[in-house]
C-alpha cells in the first residue's frame, strides 16, 4: 500500500469543509507563499527551520483508517489538505477508495498546481474540492507563490465543471496584494460556473507566518466588508470573512 | 445571629426567597425520619448527601404532572376548561405552573411545549406573541433554573416559534431539551443547534435511549433527569465517591467492600425518605394533581445519585502526571469503569415496592454537584482543566451513559467560529448518539446565558450578585458559587479541531 508523508492529522474539525471532518495534513509544498501561516509543512528544510512541534512521519492507508476507524461515528468525512496535497495523488487514491468504504465523503484542500484534469481517477473519487486562487494576476501569482497561476484557473474551470469545486479563497494582504482586482475578477469567475459556489476571504494574520518575508499588516472590518460587498454584487451568493 | 432573623433581614434576597428559606427552617426544625446509625454516620461525613431535601419530606423532590391530560380535560380544582386556542392553552398551563410543588417549590418539568401548544398554531404571527408572553412569564415568574421545558423529536410549527424567541430574547428559565431521534429532521436539529450557540440551551436527549428505559414515556426534568411523566422521582441522594475512596484500603477493598456497604447505607435512607413521603406526609392523599389524574404513586420512582467519580479513581491512581489519570490514562479509565458498573450491580439488588414503574429499582443519576462542592467532580466527568481534546472526551464520556437512565451529561464549550458550520455540531451529536451518549449539552464563549453544572445562568446576574444586588432567580446565587469552586467558566474551549 501507498505511505503518505504526514504532517498532521486533526480528528474533528470544523473548517475544513462542511459538517465535521477528519483533517489530514500532508507534509511537502510547491508553493512557497510569502504569508505562508505553516511553513513547516513546506518541505523538511523548512520543517527543521520552522518546527511547530509537529513531526512529519510516513503512514499507510491502512494507518490513517484505522485512525480514522475510531472516531468514524462523528465525522462526515476527510478533508486532505497540506502542505499540497495533490503531490501525493497515488496516495490520495487509495486512501480515498478505502474512505469511500466507510461512507465518508473525500475533500482536497489545494493550491490547483497540478493539472487535475490529467488524473480522472483521483478526480472520480473526489466528492469536492476547495481551491486556493491566491491572485488572480499571473505575474502577481509568480511573486507571491512563485508559480503562475495557469493550472490553478484551469483546474477551477475543470472542477466547477463536473460540479465538484466546492469553495474558492483568496487571502487579502494589504499592501502586497492588489486585493480589489483579485476579488472583484475571482468573483465573476466563480458567478460564472455556478453562483453558489462558496467564496471564502480570508484575513491575513500574522500568525505562523515567517516575518522577514513580509512587511505588511492586518485587513481591517470595514476593508473586508467592502471587497465582500464587490463579490456579492458580481454574483457570488456565498462569501464568506473568515 | 439565629437563622431565621438572618433570613428576614438578608438584603440579597427577594420576598419569594426569604419565604422558601423559612420554610425550610420550619421543616428542619423537626426530626421524624428514622435514619439507621450507619446512615447517619456517612451523612455526617459528607460521603451521604440528600441535597437539603429537609427533614421531613412532605412531596417528593421532582414531580412531572402529565401536561397533555391536563389540556385535554381542563380542571375542576381550577375551573378550567380545555383550551380552545392558544391564549387559552398557554393561560392554562401557567396558572397549574404555579401550583406543581418541587424541592425548589418551582416546577421541573412544564411540558412537551411543542407538542402541547402546536393544535393551537393556526395563525403563525398570533401564536409568536401569545408563546413569547408565556415564555416571558415563566421566565419571571418561575425564578428557578431548575424548570426544565421538553420539544421534539418531530419538527413543530410550535417548536420553531420557541426556538427563535430563544434567539431573540435569551433567557436562563427554562431550561430546555430537545428529544433527538432519527424522526427529527437535520433542518429543525440545525434550528436548535443555532439556538444553542446563542443562549446554551436546548440541550440534546437520547430519545431512543430513553424511549427504551422509560416504555416511551420520559421527560427531561430539572437539570437532565430522565423520569417517568405522571409521576417523578420522591428523592435524590448522592453517593460522594470521592470521601468514599478514602474509606478504602485499596482499589479491591474499594469494589468488594466499602461500595457494597456504602449503597447500602444510602439505599436505606432513600427508602426512609420515600417510606415518609408514601405513608406518612399525605401528600398522595391530599393533592389535586392525583385526584386529576396528572399524578399517580404508580409513577414515582427515585434517583441514586453518585459524584466525584474522577477523584474517586485519581485517589487510587495516586499520579500527578495528567497521562495517567480519569479521562486520559487506560487504567484510570477502566478503574472508572469498573466503579460505576459495580455502583450499578449493587444498586439494582435493593428493591423498593414504591418504585413499581422502574421495576422497583432506584436509577443511578450521575449528579452535577452543588455549589459548595470544592474540587470535585460532577458524576462521571473529567474535571475542568483536564478535559482530553474533544473527540477523546466523547469517546470516553459515553461509556458511562448507559448506567444512568434517570440522569448523565456532558457539556462542550465551543468557541464562536463553529457558528459558521452548525452541522459540524450535527455530526457530533449523530456520532455521540450512536456511541450510547444519553445528554449533551452546547454553548457558545460569546454566550451570556451560560451552563453551569445542569442549569443555566446569566453571567451578567452573577456579576450584579457578587455586588450584592438582587437578582431575580434563585439559581444565580448556586452558579456563583460553582463558578468560585469548580471553575466553571475555565471549561476548555473547543476551537476548529
Amino acid at each position: 500500500m501507498a505511505k503518505g508523508f504526514i504532517n498532521k492529522i486533526l480528528p474533528f474539525s470544523s473548517v475544513d469543509g462542511p459538517g465535521n471532518r477528519t483533517a489530514i495534513f500532508l507534509q511537502g509544498c510547491n508553493f512557497d507563499c510569502l504569508y505562508c501561516h505553516n511553513p513547516e509543512t513546506i518541505n523538511n528544510e523548512w520543517n527543521l527551520k520552522y518546527n511547530n512541534g509537529s513531526v512529519p512521519t510516513y503512514m499507510s492507508v491502512e494507518d490513517i483508517i484505522e485512525k480514522i476507524h475510531r472516531t468514524r461515528a462523528f465525522i462526515s468525512g476527510i478533508t486532505v489538505s497540506g502542505g499540497e496535497c495533490s503531490l501525493q495523488a497515488k496516495f490520495l487514491i487509495e486512501l480515498f477508495k478505502e474512505a469511500h468504504k466507510l461512507n465518508l465523503t473525500c475533500f482536497i484542500d489545494t493550491n490547483g498546481s497540478i493539472p487535475l484534469n490529467k488524473n480522472e481517477e483521483l478526480v472520480s473519487l473526489i466528492d469536492m474540492s476547495m481551491i486556493d486562487l491566491k491572485a488572480f494576476n499571473t505575474d502577481e501569482h509568480k511573486m507571491l507563490t512563485g508559480v503562475d497561476n495557469s493550472v490553478v484557473l484551469e483546474n477551477i474551470n475543470y472542477m466547477a465543471k463536473l460540479n465538484k469545486l466546492y469553495e474558492i479563497r483568496t487571502v487579502i494582504v494589504p499592501d502586497i496584494l492588489n486585493n480589489e482586482y483579485n476579488v472583484r475578477m475571482t468573483s465573476s469567475l466563480i458567478a460564472s460556473l455556478n453562483q453558489d459556489i462558496k467564496y471564502k476571504l480570508i484575513k491575513y494574520r500574522p500568525m505562523g507566518v515567517r516575518l522577514e518575508k513580509i512587511k505588511t499588516s492586518i485587513p481591517n472590518d470595514k476593508y473586508m466588508e467592502n471587497l465582500k460587498t464587490i463579490a456579492k454584487n458580481n454574483g457570488c451568493n456565498n462569501v464568506l470573512i473568515i | 445571629m439565629n437563622k431565621v432573623l438572618s433570613i428576614i433581614k438578608d438584603k440579597s434576597l427577594t420576598y419569594e426567597q426569604k419565604l422558601m428559606s423559612l420554610a425550610r427552617e420550619a421543616e428542619n426544625s423537626i426530626n421524624v425520619l428514622n435514619i439507621s446509625e450507619e446512615s447517619e454516620i456517612y451523612r455526617k461525613e459528607g460521603i451521604i448527601c440528600d441535597l437539603n431535601e429537609g427533614n421531613a419530606p412532605y412531596r417528593p423532590r421532582y414531580i412531572a404532572p402529565d401536561y397533555e391530560n391536563f389540556l385535554k380535560n381542563g380542571s375542576d380544582f381550577f375551573g378550567l376548561t380545555p383550551p380552545k386556542n392558544i391564549w387559552e392553552a398557554t393561560n392554562n398551563l401557567l396558572i397549574l405552573y404555579k401550583h406543581v410543588p418541587s424541592i425548589t417549590s418551582f416546577p421541573v418539568y412544564i411540558g412537551n411545549l411543542d407538542t402541547l401548544l402546536e393544535p393551537f398554531v393556526i395563525d403563525e404571527e398570533e401564536a409568536y406573541l401569545a408563546i413569547k408572553l408565556f415564555l416571558t412569564h415563566i421566565d419571571r415568574t418561575i425564578t428557578d433554573s431548575f424548570c426544565h421545558a421538553n420539544i421534539g423529536p418531530m419538527d413543530t410549527k410550535a417548536g420553531r416559534i420557541i426556538l427563535k424567541i430563544q434567539r431573540e430574547y435569551p433567557t436562563s428559565i427554562p431550561n430546555i431539551s430537545l428529544k433527538y431521534s432519527k424522526e427529527t429532521p437535520d433542518s429543525y436539529a440545525l434550528d436548535v443547534i443555532n439556538t444553542a450557540l446563542i443562549t446554551a440551551k436546548p440541550s440534546f436527549a437520547n430519545d431512543r435511549m430513553f424511549s427504551r428505559e422509560f416504555n416511551n414515556n420520559y421527560c427531561i426534568a430539572s437539570c437532565y433527569n430522565g423520569l417517568p411523566i405522571g409521576g417523578g422521582s420522591y428523592t435524590l441522594v448522592r453517593l460522594n465517591l470521592a470521601a468514599l475512596s478514602e474509606k478504602a484500603s485499596d482499589e479491591e477493598n474499594f469494589i468488594n467492600h466499602v461500595i457494597p456497604d456504602a449503597v447500602k447505607r444510602m439505599t436505606s435512607y432513600m427508602d426512609e425518605r420515600i417510606r415518609f413521603i408514601a405513608e406518612e406526609s399525605n401528600f398522595f392523599e391530599s393533592s389535586f394533581l392525583v385526584r386529576e389524574g396528572l399524578i399517580s404513586k404508580d409513577n414515582f420512582t427515585a434517583m441514586f445519585g453518585i459524584f466525584g467519580l474522577a477523584e474517586s479513581v485519581n485517589h487510587f491512581i495516586d499520579s500527578t502526571d495528567k497521562k495517567d489519570r480519569f479521562g486520559h490514562g487506560e487504567k484510570a479509565n477502566n478503574l472508572g469503569f469498573k466503579i460505576i458498573e459495580k455502583v450499578y450491580s449493587e444498586v439494582s439488588k435493593h428493591k423498593n415496592p414504591y418504585c413499581e414503574i422502574t421495576k422497583e429499582n432506584f436509577l443511578l443519576h450521575a449528579q452535577v454537584g452543588i455549589e459548595t462542592d470544592k474540587g470535585i467532580s460532577p458524576g462521571c466527568r473529567i474535571p475542568i482543566g483536564e478535559e482530553p481534546e474533544i473527540h477523546e472526551h466523547l469517546l470516553q464520556s459515553c461509556k458511562f451513559h448507559k448506567f444512568f437512565p434517570s440522569g448523565i451529561g456532558d457539556i462542550f464549550n465551543f468557541d464562536k467560529t463553529v457558528k459558521r458550520n452548525p452541522e459540524f455540531l450535527l455530526d457530533i451529536i449523530k456520532g455521540a448518539f450512536k456511541e450510547e451518549m444519553r445528554y449533551l449539552s452546547i454553548y457558545c464563549t460569546d454566550c451570556d446565558v451560560i451552563r453551569i453544572t445542569g442549569y443555566l445562568v446569566k453571567k451578567s446576574d452573577m456579576e450584579k450578585l457578587e455586588k450584592g444586588q438582587q437578582v431575580l432567580s434563585d439559581t444565580v446565587v448556586l452558579g456563583l458559587g460553582a463558578v468560585k469552586n469548580s471553575k466553571v467558566l475555565e471549561r476548555k474551549v473547543r476551537t476548529n479541531g
